[in-house]
């Protein structure tokens, strides 16, 4: 595989990983704008990990999505005492904190970035991705996935169903951090080295675009929307700036015309009844 | 030279309380974190060096730009509000996002991506008051930024569009139901955020005579800590909080060092966030969290 086509497909690998960090929160109703901080941590603490400790780099990006859920879960419990739009800044904050903290930590660099010795080749960064979509399907046919559709369809009604809606809400919000932190480990163990300013506000914005693009009613909404944002500038010709025109109108026009994103649920619904009733169609 | 750091804290401040009231306009009545707001104020800054350039008197330009910036905002208020209801919550945040995108990339093609120096007449009008040093330019734009702010206080309390914006913002259906234009004035707060994120950036152009695509990001984030500073929704609170915040930021540059500003600023606004969600400043805005 030429070096232009792999670097292009690692990236969809680790964005798609990344847009289920911020897919999780935002089925359940919550918007996630500090993902980045979470991506860092993960990326950071499986570099250290495998740096310091000679760790096997696919253990070490392991560790580190565990280290991102444990201060997910430490910021969680009091930052989802504040919602919508408060709970959106609040999550902004810690993402900005984490990245300011990063520059001041010289034990990994500080402001001058963090190179990674070991190296972790495109298939197994795809088995990630792969298995990482699994995962989730999985769980969005568990319990506990029709619990985040209530929660994000109506909370109160969710809660006088018998769901406990804030447990459900920091799970929420810790799996799609483990995710992220697994997403940054990926990264920072294929591009070699990592900077804080890799994991700015602009991240959080861009994967969270990934996600409402292609829609938060589906599992498969992620990995679609990961793609358009992946594929969709490498194939449009030009200055990188025109690319990035192009790309933000279409995305400005895709969002007036499908608000619910690329991929719904009754899409899919009308797309598996096709499927599994080939014979009636037939006849 | 605290006076003199205080003194230019507050020019620095009312740069972002005039982003933070253009933010909190748009929270305030629609519950909706606008993020063209930042690229408008690029917008405001760069077309007003561009226009001034092409050698059009100053007072001239700042007309077109901020001609240009309501255009705009209306433009903006079709592809993330007229034309999205019924979308999800979050739907029309994300391409507000896509129009600063769109917009930053935009000003690239344009003019290019490096730094703008503004020339113009009046740039070393400075005012000696014993040891301080008081530019002229700077202290009319403070000037008119707590007079742009002051007349929107007024319109929003003494104007029959005024009490219309204050009815859809306690509740859009409630207003619709009571006779108020509601399609008409939403418009309306896009126009206004967009006037006066324009008018700060360009006042930015003036006071700090460079121009650049990205000057709205740095400018956003900090309009943002403001306006969570002042309680969102909150239009004195937002001048409030963007002069805190721009002598916080210029006192911690020159007393703590410039590494640790980041980490205190943003800490601070967390605690704000759980502690007093709606600001510091209790005042005529209603606690608006959104279900």
């Amino acid at each position: 595989m030429s070096g232009y086509f792999e670097g292009v497909l690692v990236l969809l690998a680790v964005n798609i990983v990344f847009a289920y960090g911020a897919f999780l929160p935002l089925a359940a109703g919550q918007l996630n704008l500090g993902l980045a901080g979470f991506a860092a941590i993960g990326a950071y603490a499986a570099a250290y990990a495998s740096n310091s400790w000679a760790v096997a780099p696919t253990l070490a990006v392991l560790l580190g999505g565990l280290v991102a859920g444990v201060v997910a879960l430490a910021v969680a419990v009091p930052v989802l005492r504040t919602r919508g739009i408060y709970l959106a800044l609040a999550t902004f904050a810690v993402g900005q904190i984490v990245q300011a903290t990063i520059l001041n930590l010289e034990i990994v660099g500080g402001a001058a970035g963090y190179p990674v010795a070991a190296f972790i080749r495109w298939p197994t960064i795809a088995a990630f991705a792969v298995v990482i979509v699994v995962i989730m399907a999985a769980l969005f046919a568990t319990r506990f996935g029709i619990a985040i559709r209530a929660l994000h369809d109506d909370e109160i009604a969710a809660d006088l169903m018998g769901l406990h809606v804030r447990a459900i809400q920091v799970a929420a919000f810790t799996i799609g951090s483990i995710t992220a932190g697994i997403g940054g480990g990926l990264y920072a163990h294929y591009f070699s080295f990592i900077e804080a300013q890799n994991f700015n506000i602009a991240l959080s914005i861009t994967v969270v675009l990934y996600v409402l693009l292609g829609g938060t009613q589906s599992v498969l909404g992620p990995p679609v929307g990961a793609a358009v944002f992946t594929l969709l500038p490498e194939l449009l010709r030009g200055s990188q700036s025109w690319r990035y025109v192009v790309f933000a109108a279409a995305l400005i026009v895709l969002m007036t015309l499908r608000p619910q994103g690329l991929v719904t649920s009754a899409q899919l619904r009308r797309l598996f009844t096709v499927n599994r009733q080939p014979n009636e169609i037939a006849t | 030279m605290i006076g003199q750091q205080i003194i230019n804290g507050l020019m620095l401040g009312s740069v972002y309380a005039m982003v933070a009231v253009a933010l909190t306009l748009s929270i305030g009545v629609l519950n909706f974190l606008n993020f063209s707001i930042p690229g408008l104020f690029m917008i405001g800054g760069m077309a007003f060096w561009a226009i001034s350039r092409a050698g059009v008197p100053w007072p001239l330009a700042i007309l077109a730009t901020l001609g240009i910036a309501a255009a705009i905002s209306m433009v903006v208020e079709r592809f993330t509000w007229h034309w999205l209801r019924g979308a999800e919550q979050f739907v029309p945040l994300v391409s507000s996002m896509a129009f600063l995108i769109l917009f930053e990339h935009l000003a690239v093609v344009i003019w290019g991506s490096e730094m703008r120096p503004v020339q113009l007449p009046f740039a070393g009008a400075d005012w000696r008051l014993g040891k301080l040093i008081v530019s002229v330019p700077q202290l009319v734009g403070l000037g008119l930024s707590f007079a742009s702010i002051l007349g929107l206080s007024l319109v929003l309390h003494h104007t029959r569009l005024g009490r219309g914006l204050r009815t859809i913002a306690e509740d859009s259906d409630t207003a619709l139901l009571l006779g108020v234009d509601v399609k008409q004035l939403v418009p309306v707060v896009f126009v206004l955020a967009g006037l006066f994120a324009a008018v700060a950036g360009a006042l930015f152009a003036i006071d700090y005579r460079q121009v650049h695509p990205f000057m709205g990001e740095a400018i956003g984030l900090k309009g943002i800590s403001a306006m969570i500073v002042g309680g969102m929704g909150n239009v004195w609170g937002a001048i409030v909080g963007g002069l805190i915040i721009g002598i916080a930021e210029v006192l911690s540059v020159g007393y703590i060092g410039a590494n640790f500003v980041d980490i205190s600023v943003f800490g601070l606004l967390l605690l704000i966030l759980m502690v007093r969600p709606a600001g510091l400043f209790v005042g005529l805005a209603t606690e608006r969290g959104g279900p």
